[in-house]
């Protein structure tokens, strides 16, 4: 058996890297896993609300259909729909899967798994272990991936960075090489097939809710090697962050999903501490815009109308901040439910959001565009294959809460089978590998070489944040071509000044200078592919909103654009959407639900109004939360004055 | 931190310095000698550790001027669940990422804050270190279920809303080490440590896990093993996640006792 194993190199360890390594594993083959940080330590830990599952535990009638009508129409149908239909059929057994492998997941009265609504579906849908779901689930991954590595099926290469692929003459992926993160060290991978797994690109925006090394530079040196690029341009903004100096710190949408209300003063001046301000003078405006789905809405549009209303100056206090309240729900409720989230805002602001209403704006969050792959997770480089947040493939124009995690478990799930059929049945030609590695990391080295010999004025850093700049400026929530073009410009600029960047940095040993100094220069590549492809497209879809052109053209656009690089500028191009199992129909969520897909029985819609509105909590009598209320106030004025 | 204290007061920092100085203990590389710095930045409010070091790796100047290479440390998640950014913050072990300026300021009554490595692992460079030793011993106890396969099998065993909960505690451990530093039995990898026994107890409580249990426990029972805790309870006291570590120990060296009596032992 051992004889005729395959090696497969898997690349990033999260949630996609670590299911793609178990499947291969467990079918017997071997794998190489890389990632920057320790596994354990990926991006995915961070996931705090849930995965997403038609598992229908509540009679709502709910199916894996449904999930997959909400998820397509939430995308705004710029989605191939076979693969989400897949995902959504896929789902149940993954939720299964994780609870058998002893993700403590939360549960009912019964003993069994119990589900919470998120936005933009009308069912209780999202399994969750407390308010840590990913770190719950990739801590089960990494378990079975430690099983795995102590019989020898695993190689882990924690604290290594892959650069680029290693190409043979006919265009087909061989291996990639890597470097050491201590020592700098270059070193080749051989492999039968690669399946990339690195995670988003949020660090392009400087400070986004992303972890440090989601900089999407493993995907864009890809890129530069000839894989294309989808839907660059769709970017979801979280519209519930936690600003930061370092970081914006997300607010889970569970905190709307458990009954959290965001409102502005009626009147955006009024200076009383929020505990003060009657119900008649808040603004509940998602509520009011949005009678059946209220706070609930998909993100986009609660980003959107967020973002609105401090445009419009009706903020707090005019600035940039809204609130998002939970003090009517007692708080021991709060505790049980949503214990870690409230903790970090407490943690990192100072005040209990069961007691103080949260302030909150929208933060960049994730990147429903990544690398193109096919139908079975195959790019357009033969043995090459991508997973999870870095592929394109499920979420369309606008991703649903919780629909993430799932499809990063589904996607491994589905490129390990793929990297190993492709890899067993794959016809190698005569002029195998002679020379292609050793030129690889050749090429590699020098470029580390000239990195290190470069001098000049440009602060590696400074271009960082000038770049977080821009693209958050232009390239978020609300886009203008004049000011996309601009961006680009820019960004074009930066890339020239990258060439003057001297490494602040004497000492080689673990350093972080050459890595980062790197990783920007694909950050920018990148960038400019989010940015032209915004550019390029005249229409507003999702998580892609243009004033001037404020309706979806699915004439001109139901297409996915294609990003292919070249030195001057991204080739774009476009590509048909299968749409063979759904209509697309306008994405409406402002009135009812009768549009809003999934469910037909008018009954339930009104269901479904009464249960937003029961998630104020039940038995908790006015009075008591008014009594809560004053006792907080209290606190709340030694806080302030303390402050002052 | 704590589940039940509700609305806690904060003390809030009055009269902010007009500059925060940080010293920081450095290494050039493994084994080299250790030496300090110290770098002055601007107050500004909501400052954290890690801003203040992204600031300073910036423009890596002394307070005397002089030019420095940049400190090294180890970030990811920023919200205190990947654990990597771990170090000692005025003389106590914890996340950089979760270390408020303000707070610290409050605490000390300084405008000084002092940033050194972990000291029970191996010292990388400055603030970095190397804790691979860590996850060997979730190795040791095999620490996960045992699964027939990952393919479709239908759901898991019922649990009642109390052993979730009570396991949930437990599978919060980032592997931060928090608790190793803390240890005062723990040096130099001699014992298997609070982390990894309470990570046997996370899996020895599931339904599917216990049929397993004696393989768990036998990692334990080495030279570097439970025995080996001296029930100082620092470990509990410093852990960022809350973790029940010595209700895990003490839990397990019952399960041992009963173990040693009835179960493999005898065989
Ligand atoms: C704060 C927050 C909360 C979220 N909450 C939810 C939620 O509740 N539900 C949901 O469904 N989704 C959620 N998401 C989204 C979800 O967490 C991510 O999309 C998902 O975890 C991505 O997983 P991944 O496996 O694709 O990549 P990641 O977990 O980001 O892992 C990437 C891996 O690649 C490695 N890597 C990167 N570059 C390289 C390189 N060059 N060489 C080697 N290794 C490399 C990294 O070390 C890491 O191991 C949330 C996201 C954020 C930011
Ligand atoms: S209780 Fe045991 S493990 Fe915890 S600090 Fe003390 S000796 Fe170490
Ligand atoms: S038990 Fe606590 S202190 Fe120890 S590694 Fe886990 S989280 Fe850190
Ligand atoms: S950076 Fe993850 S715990 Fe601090």
């Amino acid at each position: 058996m051992a004889s005729k194993g395959l090696k497969i190199a898997v690349v990033g360890g999260g949630l996609a890297g670590l299911a793609a390594t178990m499947k291969i594993a467990e079918a017997g083959h071997d794998v190489d896993l890389l990632s920057i940080v320790p596994v354990k330590r990926s991006h995915s830990v961070c996931a705090q609300g849930g995965i997403n599952g038609a598992v229908n535990t509540k009679g709502e009638g709910d199916s894996p259909w449904k999930h997959f009508d909400d998820t397509v129409y939430g995308g705004d149908f710029l989605v191939n729909q076979p693969p989400v239909k897949a995902m959504c059929e896929m789902a149940p057994e993954i939720i299964y899967l994780f609870d058998r492998m002893g993700v403590p997941f939360s549960r009912t009265k019964e003993g069994l798994l119990d589900f919470r609504r998120f936005g933009g579906t009308l069912h209780h849908r999202t399994a969750f272990a407390g308010a840590s779901t990913g770190q719950q689930l990739l801590y089960a991954l990494d378990e079975q991936v430690r099983k795995f590595e102590a019989e020898d099926k695993v190689k882990k290469y924690e604290g290594w960075e892959m650069l680029s692929l290693v190409m043979d003459d006919y265009q087909v992926c061989r291996g990639l090489v890597a470097m050491n993160l201590q020592t700098l060290e270059l070193k080749a991978f051989q492999a039968d097939a690669v399946i990339m797994a690195t995670g988003g690109p949020g660090m392009i925006w400087g400070k986004s809710t992303n972890s440090q090394v989601c900089t999407g530079s493993a995907i864009s040196a890809c890129y530069q090697q000839g894989a294309k690029y989808a839907n660059g341009e769709f970017i979801q903004v979280h519209p519930t962050s936690i600003p930061g100096e370092d970081k914006l710190r997300l607010m889970s949408e569970s905190a709307r999903g458990e009954g959290g209300r965001v409102w502005v003063p009626k009147n955006p001046g009024d200076t009383r501490k929020p505990q003060d301000i009657p119900t008649g003078e808040r603004w509940y405006f998602l509520e009011e815009k949005y009678p059946a789905y209220g706070n609930l809405v998909p993100r986009d549009i609660a980003t959107r109308e967020i973002f609105q209303v401090c445009l419009d100056g009706m903020g707090i206090g005019g600035d940039n901040q809204v609130y998002l309240d939970l003090t009517h729900i007692p708080a021991e409720t709060l505790t049980r439910k949503l214990g870690a989230i409230l903790e970090i805002y407490e943690m990192f602001v100072g005040d209990d959001p069961r007691y103080v209403p949260m302030r909150i704006f929208p933060g960049v969050h994730y990147s429903m565009g990544g690398m193109w792959v096919d139908f079975e997770q195959r790019t357009n480089i033969p043995g090459l294959f991508g997973a999870g947040e870095c592929d394109y493939s499920i979420h369309g124009a606008n991703r649903l809460g919780a629909n993430s995690l799932v499809s990063c478990v589904y996607g491994g799930f589905v490129a390990a089978p793929s990297a190993i059929d492709y890899a067993k049945n794959v016809e190698r030609k005569n002029t195998e590998t002679n020379g292609i590695f050793d030129a690889e990391l050749r090429r590699q080295q020098e470029i580390n070489d000239n990195l290190i010999k470069q001098t000049g004025s440009e602060n590696q850093y400074k271009i960082h944040e000038e770049m977080g700049k821009v693209m958050t400026d232009n390239v978020t929530v609300v886009r203008y071509n004049d000011r996309l073009q601009a961006t680009d410009d820019k960004l074009v600029e930066l890339l020239d000044r990258c060439k003057h960047i001297s490494i602040n940095d004497s000492n080689l040993w673990a350093t972080q200078a050459v890595p980062h100094a790197r990783q920007l220069q694909n950050m920018l590549q990148l960038a400019r592919v989010v940015t032209l492809g915004a550019l390029n497209r005249n229409e507003s879809r999702g998580a892609h909103f243009k004033p001037d052109f404020p309706e979806r053209d699915d004439e001109n656009f139901l297409k996915t654009t294609i990003a292919e690089f070249s030195e001057e500028s991204p080739i774009l191009s476009y590509e048909a959407v299968d749409i063979s199992l759904l209509e697309p129909r306008k994405r409406d969520y402002s009135s009812g639900k009768s549009k809003a897909a999934a469910v037909n029985d008018k009954k339930d819609a009104a269901k479904i109004v009464v249960q937003g509105n029961e998630e104020k909590p039940e038995g908790v009598s006015r009075e008591s939360i008014t009594e809560k209320e004053g006792e907080n106030i209290r606190e709340g004025e030694t806080f302030n004055e303390e402050k002052n | 931190m704590s589940e039940t204290n509700g609305h806690s007061e904060k003390k809030r920092l009055t009269n902010p310095p007009k500059t925060v100085e940080i010293r920081i203990t450095r290494r050039e590389k493994i084994g080299a000698k250790q030496y300090t710095e110290t770098f002055e930045l601007p107050y500004r409010p909501n400052l954290n550790v890690i801003s203040a070091l992204m600031d300073i790796r910036k423009n890596p100047v002394t307070k005397d001027g002089k030019q420095t290479t940049p400190p090294v440390w180890d970030m990811n998640c920023l919200e205190q669940v990947c654990g990597i950014c771990t170090m000692i913050i005025d003389g106590r072990v914890r996340q950089a990422c979760s270390a408020l300026v303000d707070d610290l300021l409050v605490a000390s009554g300084s405008n000084a804050i002092t940033l050194e490595p972990m000291t029970k692992f191996p010292n990388v460079r400055d603030l970095k270190v190397d804790r691979t030793p860590m996850f060997e011993h979730l190795t040791k106890v095999k620490a996960w279920i045992e699964l027939d396969g990952s393919y479709s099998l239908g759901p898991g065993p019922h649990m009642s809303q109390e052993v979730q909960q009570e396991r949930y505690a437990y599978s919060r451990c980032m592997t931060c080490g928090c608790c190793l530093e803390a240890c005062p039995q723990y040096h130099e990898d001699n014992y298997i440590g609070p982390q990894a026994i309470a990570q046997a107890r996370l899996f020895n409580m599931h339904p599917t896990g216990k049929i397993t249990i004696d393989d768990r426990l036998e990692g334990l029972m080495d030279d570097d093993g439970i025995t080996n805790c001296g029930n100082a309870q620092n470990c509990v006291q410093v852990c960022p996640m809350g973790i029940p570590l010595t209700r895990a120990i003490y839990e397990t060296n019952r399960d041992i006792t009963v173990n040693a009596l009835f179960g493999w032992l005898r065989k």
